[in-house]
């Protein structure tokens, strides 16, 4: 009998297209993902080399990170030109490069368009059991589906697209375990915010996180991904979770997914992948999902996490001299004083987006809390953007559209947006912002901009009383 | 890319933990398309201070940074790896660091050497008035004191790094055995081609 493997070890091993002497191995790549900002550049060293991309069958680009959230298109359905020379020349670097290569494109207007990794699972192009890399760091968002996926540089973007394979060490395991039931108003994101608050933003690193227990189980796909989005917050290379029958009900019948006969194959592999009885982890953590509150960051790690009911804490407090400079560094920059209760926290600017946060179910979360109600007046800025033009287009069938502008949000169109501001979407310097992106790290959301991590419910019970605010209380 | 096997030089007391690579290189600096230039816009918001470490005459061009625990979380951008080697950095010393941060910076040259708090807290003082000296083939960081510092790095970076190896030569010349791999997924498991 063969050893008990974990369900990294499972897909690691059906990758495996050589090891060498030293332990490093060449790892087949299942899937490539491709956005703007992390591959012009990798373009170019091929072409630059004469070599082509080995396997364009297998990759995907879609433009995201620079495209605007306000219309592409006018009036009469002729795109209207980006204002930014910068960002207009990187996207048409990827609109020129994918035909190029013969890769195939998602066009920014097209429908499909959205932010890759939500794309990513959307269109089916995500597997269980896949390697999935892209030239970004929240690739370990596919990991909700069963995928071992995660980020790279660009010079790992062209020898993937060179070679369709990757030289890697094998990862440390590690299981962080949620058991029991979440209380009223408690979200995948809340789960995550709480994981990266206990093993702190180093914790996982040399390590793949795989995430087990009741509370991951009873996630949906959605909760899924914003959970394994944020592995690498914690430190980890990529974030797992055990494909289930949940996770095949969403694949079934997307673009991309296997078909028929194939489907029931598929399947049937999948289940194969769940981590063994008596498998052992190199690393465990497990937490009470009883424990977890509504949870807000209040300095600039995302492993800077209190539950809404908390207070900015004392430098002091820290036990480790490092983290006593760096909280009093956080707290210089968010304009803070120990002592303070998160819930008196003013707000200004509202983000709903991101690749953590911008799926359907997100935005039904935010448009419950916020149905009938209106944003308080000291909120200046409160922007959704949803996280693909499909997410956009069910939304808008769902009404979800009209109670956001109803409310005096904006309704804007698929990308990144204000999570790292590289297009227009940014937050002033000075001011806060309740966003449900992923990090909280001084300039992410603009110059000098103060960002606090929140849930998609929590962020929009903060754009109605205008500061941090325990959703519970506006749950009826 | 540049072999690397000796370094000496003034070291950047930098010492920062969870030092991210927004703070290495902002975003707005990503909308290039080409490798160069980066440095200008390194650590850019903690440059704007005019008396920032960075920019210190003895600093100038310094070979080594030393910093504190995870150094260079979150972003996967590349950038971060083309802006410290623009500043002319190639090699970091600290505690531990982002795994895609210290891959990118192999890849581009820059030696991540990892050493114990203890070590690095002795190397900080040592920096502020006088050279380090690093040495990847022997896997040491000396000062022109006693001190004597081993690190452990894995064989096939120390390799790269001292040939200044192309890693995708290296994997072509695996062509065969990704091709078997390919056929082999292909006959085993055909639907794991994209179905559309």
């Amino acid at each position: 009998m063969t050893r008990p493997r974990t369900l990294y070890e499972k897909i690691w091993d059906a990758h495996v297209v050589e090891q060498r002497a030293d332990g490093t191995c060449l790892i087949f790549i299942d899937r490539h993902l491709v956005h703007e900002v992390t591959s012009p550049q990798a373009f170019a060293g091929l072409r630059a080399s004469g070599r082509t991309v080995r396997r364009p069958d297998l990759t995907l680009a879609v433009p995201d990170h620079n495209v605007p959230t306000t219309p592409r298109l006018d009036a009469h359905g002729n795109k209207l030109p980006i204002a930014d020379p910068e960002s207009a020349a990187q996207l048409a670097a990827l609109e020129k490069n994918a035909p190029e290569f013969g890769i195939r494109y998602i066009d920014a207007v097209a429908p499909e368009q959205g932010i890759v990794h939500v794309v990513g699972p959307e269109q089916g192009f995500s597997l269980p059991g896949t390697t999935i890399v892209c030239g970004d760091s929240h690739t370990a968002c596919h990991g909700g589906i069963g995928a071992l996926a995660f980020g790279i540089g660009t010079s790992e973007v062209e020898h993937v697209l060179a070679t369709q394979t990757l030289l890697l060490q094998p990862a440390k395991t590690m299981e962080v375990r949620v058991e029991g039931e979440v209380g009223p108003g408690v979200s995948a994101k809340d789960i995550i915010l709480h994981i990266t608050g206990v093993i702190g933003a180093a914790g996982g690193t040399g390590h793949v996180i795989e995430y087990t227990g009741s509370a991951i189980r009873a996630l949906s796909i959605e909760g899924r991904l914003t959970v394994s989005n944020m592995a690498i917050e914690g430190g980890a290379r990529a974030g797992l979770i055990a494909p289930d029958e949940t996770t095949f009900d969403y694949l079934k019948g997307r673009p991309y997914a296997p078909k028929g006969a194939d489907w029931e194959a598929a399947v049937a592999y999948w289940k194969s992948l769940a981590t063994d009885p008596g498998a052992t982890y190199d690393k465990s953590v497990v937490i009470d999902a009883a424990d977890i509150a509504p949870s807000v960051t209040w300095g600039t790690s995302p492993e800077d996490v209190v539950p809404i009911t908390g207070v900015v804490p004392a430098p002091g407090s820290f036990a480790d001299p490092s983290k006593q400079t760096a909280a009093a560094k956080s707290l210089a920059y968010m304009g803070l004083e120990p002592g303070t209760r998160m819930q008196d926290v003013e707000i200004e600017n509202i983000f709903i987006g991101s690749c953590t946060n911008s799926r359907i179910e997100d935005l039904r979360a935010a448009a419950a809390v916020i149905k009938g109600r209106h944003k308080a007046d000291n909120v200046k800025w409160a922007i959704v953007v949803p996280g693909s033009g499909l997410v956009k287009a069910q939304a808008e069938a769902e009404g979800l559209d009209r109670i956001f502008t109803d409310a005096g949000l904006e309704w804007r169109e698929p990308g990144c947006s204000a999570c790292l501001a590289m297009n227009p979407d940014k937050v002033p310097p000075g001011e806060r912002c309740a966003s449900t992106s992923n990090r909280n790290f001084v300039g992410r959301q603009g110059p000098g901009a103060r960002t606090h991590l929140v849930s998609p419910a929590m962020a929009a019970a903060a754009a109605v009383t205008g500061k941090l605010t325990d959703v519970r209380e506006l749950m009826a | 890319m540049t072999p690397l096997d000796k370094v000496e030089g003034r070291a950047i007391p930098f010492g920062l933990k969870n030092v991210d690579t927004d703070v290495i290189i902002p975003a707005h600096w990503l909308k290039t398309t080409t490798r160069e230039g980066m440095g200008r816009g390194a650590f850019e918001s903690l440059r704007a201070d005019p008396d920032n470490l960075f920019d210190r005459p003895e600093y100038k061009g310094a070979p080594i940074l030393i910093a504190g625990d995870n150094f260079g979380c979150g972003s996967s951008r590349e950038h971060a790896a083309w802006a410290l080697g623009d500043l002319g950095i190639r090699v970091v010393i600290a505690p531990s660091y982002s795994d895609i941060f210290s891959g990118n910076a192999v890849k581009n040259g820059i030696l991540p050497v990892v050493l114990p708090q203890q070590a690095i807290d002795r190397l900080m003082e040592v920096a502020e008035t006088d050279p380090v000296f690093v040495d990847l083939e022997h896997q040491t960081v000396t000062t022109q004191y006693q001190d004597r510092f081993s690190f452990e790095i894995d064989p096939f970076r120390k390799m790269c790094l001292l040939e200044g190896l192309d890693e995708i030569s290296l994997t072509e010349k695996s062509d065969a055995a990704i091709g078997a791999y390919e056929a082999k997924l292909d006959a085993d498991r055909p639907w794991m081609r994209p179905a559309a």
